[in-house]
């Protein structure tokens, strides 16, 4: 009991303090939550911390509080996802509370301004960083297909501005039809379908 | 019954904002400022420019704004539970199924197709990012008057120190924050 008292307690915290660095943008929670809970805490690996990334995607709603209920929900069912999802909410409701009654001294401060024009070269820096770390990873097994979609996807919605919605939509049937389900060593049997 | 007003308000939003922030702007817009009338245009344009500057997706910190401007904090957090109710419902049942079907053939493959495809999307926002730090425009420049000279060096410096040093992303957060906050006002930019 108290272990699960100890495991919903770290699920809030963790989530709470990622969440309260979410800053530039939804998809600088993947970094965030790759650091803690693949490298630091262990729960889940880089393949499944792309999944959990990829059906957030799929659901509407904000990535952040996407990916958080999938987390909390793998470590501890639905009672965990509700944790997670609160633990991520609490810190953008408690900011935005306090900020909206000197709102606009606030968006107009210098310092503040200066400030977050430095973290925005911090955001960079750590998607680049992840960018580097997920693509190596996928890209290990040097498989063509999944070099050819990263590629694809990356000119279709930086260019072309193509909802992700419909990027998740068109590579999942790609990798249903075209994709090898298990490692290359087991050489991709075809499965008419 | 403006709480149920602003619940139902925010829970579309929720709902119908499919695929990141930037989608959902155009429908907090409708809602709150040519549907309902609780903010005026310019409000509103604070209200973007307020969530891109605090941590936190747009929808929420917008969600949370409107709340306490129509009904204060009860209303903030009426606004905000209905925003993130049908992500919680949606995401509930896809995780189920993930969960169970994730070790299926037609499954992996499909997850196969998608890990590629997020790697891809991640790599796609991070170039908006990188270009907006980098460079005064935004874009790839047109001369060197464009390259923002301590976005430039903050960069590098968090680059190195989550490459070279393993440092924590947070910290990286928190020590640009720190960086700019000194060296914008030494420049005298």
């Amino acid at each position: 009991m108290t272990k699960k008292a100890a495991l919903y307690g770290e699920l809030f915290r963790s989530t709470f303090r990622l969440s309260a660095f979410t800053f530039g943008g939804g998809y600088v929670i993947v970094p965030l939550m790759r650091k803690r809970f693949v490298d630091q805490l262990h729960w889940i690996d880089e393949e499944e911390m792309l999944d959990l990334i990829s059906v957030s995607q799929t659901s509407p709603g904000p990535i952040a509080v996407n990916a958080s209920l999938m987390l909390g929900y793998r470590m501890a069912g639905v009672p965990g996802a509700l944790i997670t999802a609160f633990g991520t909410v609490l810190p953008p409701l408690l900011i935005i509370s306090v900020i909206s009654f000197f709102y606009q001294m606030f968006r107009s401060n210098y310092f503040v301004n200066a400030a977050m024009q430095g973290m925005q070269a911090g955001v960079a820096a750590v998607i680049c960083g992840v960018v580097l770390d997920m693509g190596r990873s996928v890209l290990a097994g040097r498989n063509w297909l999944s070099g050819l979609i990263l590629a694809g996807v990356f000119v279709a919605v930086y260019f072309y501005k193509v909802n992700v919605f419909w990027v998740i939509l068109l590579c999942g049937a790609v990798g249903f039809f075209a994709g090898r389900g298990r490692r290359p060593k087991t050489g991709g049997k075809e499965e008419a379908e | 019954m403006i709480y149920l007003q602003l619940f139902l308000s925010m829970f579309q939003i929720g709902l119908f904002s499919v695929g990141g922030g930037y989608v959902a702007i155009p429908l907090i817009q409708h809602q709150v400022v040519e549907l309902h009338g609780w903010l005026t245009a310019t409000e509103f344009t604070d209200i973007i420019t307020i969530a891109e500057m605090t941590p936190g997706p747009i929808a929420i910190n917008s969600a949370t704004f409107v709340g306490i401007r129509v009904a204060g904090i009860p209303g903030a957090l009426v606004a905000t539970f209905g925003c993130v109710l049908p992500s919680c419902c949606i995401v509930l049942v896809l995780a189920r199924i993930y969960y169970k079907y994730r070790s299926l053939e037609g499954m992996r493959r499909i997850l196969s197709g998608l890990r590629p495809a997020v790697v891809g999307m991640i790599a796609s926002a991070g170039l908006s990012i990188l270009l907006l730090a980098l460079f005064v425009q935004g874009r790839l420049p047109q001369s060197p008057a464009d390259l923002n000279l301590p976005g430039v060096l903050i960069f590098a410096a968090a680059l190195v120190g989550l490459r070279r040093f393993r440092l924590s992303p947070l910290r990286v957060m928190a020590g640009t924050g720190l960086a700019g906050l000194i060296l914008y006002p030494l420049l005298g930019l």
